[in-house]
């Protein structure tokens, strides 16, 4: 019997001919990524012993330039911790600075048919990459950088099958939204996307539904690899790797077809993102204080690109704060590049440095008592980005512009039309 | 092992309400007093030691931050729910937090009963209905961390961390 991509990266790494869900798979880990929150005192630890410096990477990102004297501390002690054990992979605050994920996307860390550990609930971003990335909590990346091993219980493994090309104005989080309202969780399971239409969503596309699986509370989400990630990959990592399609007769929990001409822009309902998908036109009207593009899964080029393109030549309303925080400051100076930055700031957007900012309810952009937000971002929790009265909805980039130009919950269909 | 007292739960508690975002940047203490601050304030001066939490499915959904740390540091004995967030457990597994799966106790248990846990048996009882229902076996290399204190310790006899 065969396996899905998610057995045969696990099988892999552990060394076994085959695994299958129950099983509890101890794998060797290609890349353990930590973050500026992974050396806060509370949960770091004097480490004694790295497995493998050149398979440590280090990237702050949560508290980015520091925004407070504790988030220095985390830096210096982050800093200090890259010196001891020579690790060379340091993101620090400037130029290589960005969220863990999107820098991992830049550079092309995860590896295809690879293995990849970080402190960040939303690893699995790396799944674009044919990776099997998992976010994992802070005593497992001390133990994967001191041991370079982790283990995984291998789930049961849902298949998404993609036919069609997704119609102008729709985006990856409208495909998102759509298997979260119709599909609910996968707790405890893989999701793994294909499918004839799969090679028609930019690399860009692919990671903002991978980094989505984290809301879909899966365990790993991992895309097929095509020639167009293969050739990604290659351009910006001279290592070698070994990409990993499905077997023919893979067992899967369920198989399912998406049709993407057949969606719509859709907004998930605050306080939750699975099953609270509604189209647009549903909330459209409801009046907003804040509208924000960023975080991991949104602050790619394509999400920037959309944003500019919609607000070109109009104006953010008056009272709403519009807020565009790129992944990376490597996609901030692309945008720059690109004319998106200078379009978003003329319409009245604040573009910020790369950093998990207002996602996170951290920095630059916090929510107060009883506002109202849409979000292209992770997640709309009840007290995610703010005060925990804040009501958060999710959107796409395109429905988060429009809406910023309205002062309330718009579409952006007449752009697309 | 006995819970004297059952909390009830529904689905989908996520980690934001478990750990609030703010309190991310405090000592492990401050975090244990802001469990369930926005959808249950005042819990964390009623539940008592050894209590059980028991919850619906897909319990501890979000982020990687250490909130199963915090529900052991609030004196939760053992966690029982429908489903566990696969990183939640994770952290359960690595703090040790003991928590497992069990299909039907969100139904079977309400706010103040008892429960006996059984990990020989693998079954969970209401001494109010007298219902037994099975629990979800943890792998036992887990188990072992689970209730050994978590993975600190192991690194800590390992010589790969400093102790605290």
């Amino acid at each position: 019997m065969g396996m899905t991509i998610t057995e045969k990266i696990l099988a892999r790494a552990s060394g076994a001919a085959r695994v299958a869900p129950g099983d509890v798979a101890v794998v060797n880990v290609d890349t353990a990524v930590l973050l500026d929150l992974s050396f806060l005192p509370e949960g770091w630890r004097e480490v004694l012993k790295v497995h493998d410096p050149s398979k440590v990477a280090i990237v702050f990102d949560h508290l980015v330039p520091a925004s407070t004297v504790q988030a220095a501390t985390c830096h210096q002690t982050g800093r200090a911790f890259a010196a001891k054990f020579g690790i060379e992979r340091l993101h620090d605050v400037g130029a290589e600075q960005g969220i863990s994920h999107a820098v991992i996307a830049d550079r092309a860390y995860a590896l295809p048919g690879s293995v990849l550990v970080n402190g960040d609930s939303h690893t699995c971003a790396g799944g674009a990459f044919n990776c099997a990335a998992r976010g994992v909590g802070g005593p497992d990346m001390l133990w994967a950088i001191t041991t370079g091993t982790a283990w995984f219980r291998v789930g049961e493994t849902v298949r998404y099958d993609f036919t069609g090309r997704l119609r102008p104005g729709v985006t990856a989080k409208d495909l998102f939204l759509h298997i979260a309202g119709t599909y609910g969780a996968h707790v405890n399971q893989n999701v793994e996307y294909g499918g004839p239409g799969m090679s028609g969503l930019s690399i860009n596309a692919r990671r903002t539904i991978a980094t989505m699986g984290a809301e879909l509370s899966a365990e790993f989400t991992i895309f097929e690899p095509d020639d167009a990630l293969i050739d990604y990959v290659r351009a910006r990592n001279a290592a070698k790797f070994d990409p990993v399609w499905p077997d023919a007769d893979a067992t899967y929990k369920e198989r399912r077809a998406i049709d993407l001409g057949a969606l719509a822009p859709l907004v998930a309902l605050p306080d939750a993102v699975v099953n609270q998908s509604v189209p647009v036109s549903e909330v459209a009207g409801t009046r907003i204080d804040q509208a924000f593009i960023g975080s991991c899964a949104n602050g790619t080029l394509d999400d920037l690109e959309i944003a500019a393109r919609v607000v070109r030549g109009r104006k953010v309303a008056r009272g709403t704060r519009f807020i565009v925080t790129p992944g990376s400051q490597a996609v901030f100076r692309a945008a720059l590049r690109a004319g998106y930055v200078e379009t978003l700031l003329e319409a009245g957007a604040v573009v910020t440095p790369a950093t998990c900012g207002a996602c996170i309810g951290g920095h630059m952009g916090v929510l107060g008592p009883d506002e109202v937000c849409i979000t292209a971002s992770t997640r709309n929790f009840k007290g995610r980005m703010g005060d925990p009265s804040a009501r958060i909805y999710m959107a796409s980039p395109a429905t988060v512009a429009a809406s910023a130009l309205a002062g309330h919950i718009a579409g952006a269909e007449e752009v697309f039309a | 092992m006995i819970a004297p007292r059952v909390w009830c739960f529904g689905d989908n508690i996520n980690t934001d309400l478990i750990l609030p975002g703010p309190y991310l940047y405090r000592s492990p203490e401050e975090q244990a007093r802001a469990v369930f601050q926005s959808n249950r304030p005042g819990w964390v001066d009623q539940v008592g030691k050894g209590d059980a939490i028991v919850a619906g499915f897909n319990f501890g959904m979000g982020s990687s931050r250490p909130a199963a740390r915090s529900v052991r540091a609030c004196g939760v004995g053992f966690l029982l729910a429908e489903t566990i967030n696969g990183l939640f457990f994770r952290n359960a597994v690595n703090y040790g937090l003991l928590a497992c799966e069990c299909p039907g106790v969100a139904a079977a248990f309400m706010e103040g009963d008892s429960a006996e846990l059984s990990l020989e048996a693998w079954t969970v009882r209401n001494p109010r209905s007298g219902a037994v229902l099975a629990v979800t076996p943890v792998p036992a290399q887990l188990l072992a961390l689970m209730r050994g204190g978590g993975l600190y310790p192991v690194m800590e006899a390992r010589g790969l961390i400093a102790p605290a």
